[in-house]
């Protein structure tokens, strides 16, 4: 340290100590010296961090730059990690790629990992549409009812998740197509007003009698080829049952004229080309657990 | 040197013609008006003061300091830190309620957020910046700030740069880079006016009455040069069209990142660390009244900050493509950059031994001092974070927002409350301030709602890192991303809870500030000191 400024150093009566003789504003400062506390925590940083260029990758050099003593790589730390992860589970993926859908359903070893993994899965890659709690939304079905779209047994729902709805992806996915009877000029307004409250009289909901009577004519000229006589559905032909409470759209009168004027078309993803086959036989042992798998 | 501002200020205006006449989007026609109007209406201004550009706020003054930039600095503080905490508050709302969002884009939080870290680092922080280096500058030198109107560009162009870059967020006019968003134009704009600055600051240091540079001058002169440094650098790019807003970054890929991040860090470091220290460094020992606790600390920490500072911007990027050498490098020099932080807490707290009674009495020394407390609490926090296995933790969570918070709202904000309080009266020519009751009572606000934040953030984060890295025994992710999210939700209201005391603080700062300016004196119990205590 130089030596401090001027002459008119003088004494601090609190501290006892010297200020450095000058003033600034009525500010002054005293001569204090630096803690050694303070001093030796900032020697022993430094030491410490010599210490770390030693020890780990520290200094650029023209193509390359010191790996240090430890041979430290955080690509390398990371790759072992998931050689690791996947080592742990190697033994059980295994017997899940060897086994059928059935066998795993009814041992409790391949059972209990395929629905953590199915779990786990479900929750990265299909909560995001059908709920964390796979309940669905308004066009993304409900997976915890015995109501199936196209087919709730282990092998439908492990074909649905592999090859996904209406996508332009997989030439495999699931495909159905209800006309838009306004819009293609099938029926008129009153036509489908009547419809829609026979619908109203499948699922057992209010409805007027007299219309829904009309309604039940046009209804079997017009739905009946694919939604059955009784409404109870075709899962061939991708046509979801009307006699019960359960709804993709929604069962008001409102959503069922809609429906039935500009038609719905719900696209599901392909999975297959983007997941690893146990992991789908993972999800569908987990979504056939929900509730309704048949 | 006015005759170089009116000529600066033309051909601003006629810039502003040039963009606005050939715009290829409405939003840099505006701001090409805008700045039309600006420059139009300082030539007529500076014409009808006719040579007037200020004088001392004390017409008793011996020295003709220009006080009327200063007090224009910190009116314009307290509206921007009004404006930028309300922001904040409505982000933190919407984080908790997404409906707030209200479907448009304008209100959405990806517009709002910028929106609120440029209002409070930048037009809150940098108004307080400016006022007060511009106010230090010239009563440690005694002398009159350099430069007639040069200063009054420094001050008005700022916050032009801040309207341009603030209503051009809100359209979406943004590079896309954190605390770096506003675009090419509006970039340009603020080199001129911080090199404007530079030369005001130097000019005024050059015709100093005083032999030697008080300390605060250092920090606040280190915070002008490397900001000048890391602005131009980090937004080095090409606009698509010389009159259209969108332009391109030159870096790109990871050294993008790293000179993003080079950028980020000393923004922290050199605005909202060395710059404030340089507010520290004058108003801690005015108001308690004691001298400077120790110059050999001050010398040896102010350059230990300054060298270390630069090189751990790095430790933003860990566990990234950024190579281990340089992951390294932010490692240590943050470990490094520990005690010299410490320093200036050091010597802040320090100063007040034999003064320690005064906080009893003195609620402006009170806000000056727990600003130290919560320096100090981040400047540790700052360095453990950057530890490899800590940032494993703490990266990417809620964890460094509360850090951040606690060292913004904390360190910087009260900081400048406790300057803003003790230039109000001076400024406004008043012998007190409106009242010293309502200056405690924003303290208690601003401390507790401060305490809310950062510890529900710090159990937030810790958390939400603990969720997102939690394996089952099988080895598979314990939770999903939006259960994570869902499980922060009652943080997220407390955390609200904490901002709106903040938001109500600052709230009572304007109104106790306004009466000020207007010379009232609340009828109120004055504090005593303990040796008047004995007496009454």
């Amino acid at each position: 340290m130089s030596e401090p400024m001027n002459e008119q150093r003088e004494i601090d009566e609190v501290s006892g100590v010297e200020t450095v003789g000058h003033e600034w504003d009525g500010i002054k400062e005293l001569n204090t010296p630096i803690p050694n506390w303070w001093r030796w925590i900032f020697y022993a940083s430094i030491v410490w961090s010599l210490g770390y260029w030693v020890a780990y990758p520290a200094i650029p050099l023209i193509d390359s730059y010191t790996t240090g003593m430890l041979g430290y790589s955080s690509r390398a730390e990371v790759a072992a990690e998931m050689v690791e992860a996947k080592e742990n589970q190697a033994a059980q993926v295994e017997s899940l790629r060897n086994a059928s859908l059935e066998e795993i359903r009814t041992d409790s070893d391949l059972l209990e990992f395929a629905l953590a993994g199915g779990r786990s899965a479900f929750m990265v890659n299909c909560s995001q549409c059908h709920g964390s709690g796979a309940q669905g939304f308004a066009g993304y079905p409900n997976l915890n009812d015995d109501e199936w779209l196209w087919g709730g047994t282990l092998d439908q729902i492990q074909y649905t998740i592999t090859h996904g709805a209406r996508n332009d992806v997989d030439d495999d996915a699931h495909y159905s197509d209800m006309p838009a009877f306004l819009d293609d000029e099938i029926l008129d307004t009153k036509e489908i007003a009547d419809v829609t409250q026979y619908v109203l009289k499948l699922s057992g909901q209010d409805h007027q009698s007299d219309e829904a009577l009309s309604g039940a004519a046009t209804f079997a000229d017009e739905c009946a080829a694919c939604h059955s006589d009784d409404g109870s559905g075709d899962i061939d032909a991708g046509a979801p049952s009307l006699n019960n409470a359960i709804w993709l759209y929604g069962g008001s009168p409102e959503s069922i004229t809609k429906t039935i004027s500009h038609s719905r078309s719900g696209v599901m993803p392909a999975w297959g080309p983007i997941l690893d086959d146990v992991t789908v036989k993972q999800l569908a042992v987990y979504v056939h657990s929900l509730g309704g798998g048949q | 040197m006015n005759i170089l501002t009116m000529l600066l200020l033309g051909l601003g205006a006629l810039l502003g013609l040039f963009l606005s006449s050939r715009a290829v989007d409405p939003v840099i026609a505006a701001h090409g008006w805008l700045l039309v109007a600006f420059c139009a209406g300082f030539i007529i201004w500076m014409l009808r003061r006719n040579g007037d550009t200020g004088g001392p706020a004390n017409p008793n003054s011996k020295i003709n300091y220009n006080d009327a930039i200063v007090r224009a600095g910190v009116i314009f503080s307290v509206f921007w830190g009004v404006v930028g905490f309300l922001v904040g508050l409505v982000i933190a709302l919407q984080l908790a309620f997404p409906v707030l969002n209200l479907d448009l884009p304008w209100t959405s939080f990806g517009r709002l957020r910028p929106l609120h870290t440029s209002a409070v680092i930048f037009a809150f922080g940098g108004n307080v910046l400016i006022s007060t280096s511009l106010y230090v500058v010239q009563r440690t030198c005694q002398t009159r700030v350099a430069g007639g109107w040069a200063p009054w560009f420094v001050v008005l162009g700022y916050n032009l740069f801040i309207v341009i870059a603030a209503s051009g967020y809100v359209f979406g006019v943004t590079q896309s880079k954190e605390y770096a968003e506003p675009e090419w134009y509006a970039d340009i704009w603020l080199t001129l006016v911080w090199v404007a600055y530079l030369l005001v600051f130097l000019g005024t240091l050059w015709r100093r009455k005083e032999p030697h540079i008080y300390v605060a001058n250092w920090f606040y002169l280190a915070f002008i040069v490397t900001v000048a440094m890391l602005h131009i650098i980090n937004n080095l790019a090409l606009p698509v069209s010389f009159f259209g807003a969108k332009s391109y970054i030159i870096w790109s890929g990871v050294q993008d990142a790293l000179i993003q991040w080079w950028y980020g860090h000393n923004a922290v470091g050199f605005f909202l660390t060395a710059g404030f220290l340089g507010i520290m460094y004058y108003f801690v020992p005015k108001q308690a009244d004691r001298p400077v606790y120790s110059y050999r600390l001050s010398i040896v920490h102010f350059w230990s900050l300054i060298f270390l500072y630069i090189w751990a911007g790095p430790h933003h990027l860990l566990y990234t493509a950024l190579p281990d050498w340089a992951q390294t490098l932010g490692v240590t020099f943050s470990i490094m950059l520990w005690m010299p932080s410490w320093g200036g807490m050091i010597n802040g707290l320090m100063t007040l031994s034999g003064a320690w009674d005064k906080l009893r009495t003195d609620p402006i020394l009170r806000l000056l001092t727990i600003s130290l407390a919560f320096y100090g609490m981040s400047t540790f926090e700052g360095p453990l974070m950057a530890i490899k296995t800590v940032n494993s933790l703490s990266h990417y969570t809620d964890w460094t927002i509360g850090h951040v918070h606690s060292g913004a709202l904390g360190w910087v904000g009260m900081v400048s409350f406790g300057a803003i309080y003790y230039l109000a009266p001076k400024m406004f020519n008043r012998e007190q301030l409106y009242s010293l009751r309502l200056v405690s009572v924003h303290f208690w606000l601003a401390t507790i709602g401060i305490v809310l934040y950062a510890a529900s953030m710090w159990v937030s984060g810790i958390m939400q890192g603990l969720m997102w890295r939690a394996y089952d025994a099988l080895g598979f992710l314990e939770y999903s991303f939006a259960e994570t999210v869902d499980a922060m939700f009652p943080f997220y209201v407390i955390r609200a809870l904490g901002g709106g005391l903040f938001v109500v603080g600052s709230w009572v700062m304007a109104y106790n500030v306004y009466r000020t300016a207007r010379g009232d004196v609340r009828d109120e119990k004055p504090y005593l000191a303990q040796s008047e205590y004995a007496k009454a």
